[in-house]
């Protein structure tokens, strides 16, 4: 089950859309510099002048690539942005603190050179002279060995230094890592000051998902045409995508953006049983109906109006034998934990959004007034995106499995499955 | 020049001054902790609004006008 989403475990290419044009970012073979320099060619080396590295940002730009963390920002704003600014630093995420989500890990295990070419080449973009890539603790050694053997090489004129990332769901925000680099503190800040203007050590610092960064080395080697050579004219490019759940081969894959949910999930070895739902885009997702969602683009304007979006690439698949309210009450107490309780709303709203939900799929209320309330009363009102993305997941919940609860209340629901990892509680 | 309440979450703590300082304007969830509307304070208000803003003992509370939230 969640095993075979492991890093270098469940990766495998896929050649969706373009014939022979994916995988471009999970490469079979060795991870060595050499394999690695072989494949893609050499590292473009842009001049120092503020020039070059404009046409730089513009190529990213004109690729139009977005963050690959889940927000989906324009890379090429953000670049420009911490450009503008004087000393900036760039830190690589690769948090991935989501428990679902395995795509991060899996990249950073099979192509660590590729995220290390795209911290120093976004670091040469902005004109930085340091780079930190903060990855998840299980691929933490695997870079930093990387991260050496470039040394050694002389291959790089940025330093590049790795850090094990905070082993919790909201220390993978953007201002969380900045302040878990800093103070070790894995907590977001306030905002202002925005990160690109001032964050750490009061620098501009750049904060992108590692994905994107390995794909920025790429568009940086073949230009913006090729980036754009696949995917949709909106939303160019590929993808990596976890999926797992009620699929026969859980894995992570490299897509076109635009591929065809149902496609996806054949690529995943097909549904291993009757689906009802589907959670895409990952804990602050959506869910979405099982039969309306396949036929749909895996895209932000093919999932639009089913209330979901691409997120970090998750695709869950939940099997007519599990209960999606279950299924979601428990996603919610494990991230009403994960709140950093800074915020008040998250602090005390979570737990007992929590608590109201398994009251839900435990059949001892079929009412969801309160529930609506708190949800209401939560929604947009913390220092990060944490309470509001939960909302959007409980929301959609009531959405898809609304019908449920009035079975849930003739005590009919007998989903006992369980399909989404979460983590025990531990310690904080 | 238009202006609209926003509460640092962060550092808010629940005490609820704001809103028997300016019913008006704020109220408290269920949990005491301060819901502004996000649409511009009333010009007749703004002095009260920045009275409460000034109360605010961990200065949570703050004005912000439209030229900042444009950027």
């Amino acid at each position: 089950m969640l095993s075979a989403v492991s890093p270098g475990l469940g990766a495998r290419p896929s050649s969706v859309g373009v014939p022979g044009a994916l995988p471009r970012l999970l490469p079979g073979g060795p991870a060595s510099l050499k394999g690695h320099l072989a494949r893609y060619g050499p590292l473009p080396r842009p001049g120092p002048g503020r020039e070059n590295q404009t046409a730089l940002i513009a190529e990213i730009d004109r690729a139009g690539l977005t963050g690959r963390g889940g927000a989906g920002f324009p890379t090429g704003r953000k670049l420009a942005a911490v450009a503008a600014g004087r000393a900036p630093v760039v830190i690589g995420n690769g948090t991935e603190g989501e428990p679902a989500s395995a795509k991060d890990k899996v990249l950073m295990a099979r192509s660590p050179h590729l995220v290390l070419d795209g911290a120093v080449l976004a670091a040469q973009m902005v004109g930085a002279s340091r780079a930190v890539i903060v990855a998840h603790r299980d691929v933490r050694d695997i870079l930093g060995q990387t991260a050496a053997e470039r040394r050694r090489a002389r291959l790089d004129r940025v330093g590049v230094t790795v850090r094990a990332a905070a082993n919790r769901f909201v220390g993978g925000e953007a201002s969380a890592v900045v302040r878990w680099v800093e103070h070790g503190v894995p907590a977001p800040t306030a905002t202002p000051p925005r990160l690109s203007d001032r964050g750490l050590g009061g620098r501009p610092t750049l904060v992108q998902n590692v994905e994107t960064l390995a794909h920025l080395a790429l568009i940086a080697r073949y230009g913006a045409p090729w980036f754009r050579s696949v995917g949709t004219p909106a939303e160019p490019g590929s993808m990596l995508v976890t999926v797992l759940g009620a699929v026969r081969e859980p894995c992570v894959l490299e897509i076109a953006i635009g591929t065809p949910v149902g496609q996806v999930l054949d690529l995943a070895g097909g549904p291993a049983a009757p689906l009802q739902a589907l959670l895409l885009g990952g804990y602050f997702g959506a869910w979405v109906d099982a039969a309306q969602a396949a036929g749909r683009p895996f895209s932000a304007a093919g999932l639009a109006d089913l209330g979901a979006g691409t997120g970090a690439g998750l695709i869950a698949a939940l099997p007519a034998g599990a209960c999606g309210l279950a299924e979601t009450a428990r996603v919610i107490r494990y991230l009403a934990a994960q709140s950093a309780g800074q915020c008040g709303p998250c602090r005390f709203g979570l737990p007992a959004v929590a608590s109201e939900l398994e009251r839900i799929a435990e059949r001892r209320t079929a009412d969801p007034d309160l529930l609506r309330r708190w949800l209401g009363q939560i929604d947009g009102r913390g220092g990060c995106a944490h309470p509001s993305g939960a909302v959007r997941l409980v929301r959609s919940a009531l959405r898809v499995f609304g019908a449920e609860l009035s079975q849930h209340a003739a005590g009919s629901c007998s989903g006992t499955a369980r399909v989404l990892p979460v983590p025990p509680p531990g310690p904080r | 020049m238009s202006a609209r309440l926003r509460v640092d979450f962060i550092a808010c703590k629940g005490r609820g001054l704001c809103a028997e300082a300016l019913p008006e304007l704020i109220t408290l969830d269920d949990w005491g902790f301060p819901i502004v509307s996000g649409q511009p304070v009333p010009s007749r208000l703004l002095p009260d609004a920045r009275e409460t803003v000034c109360a605010c003992p961990l200065l949570a509370l703050r004005l912000e006008y439209h030229s900042q939230l444009s950027q």
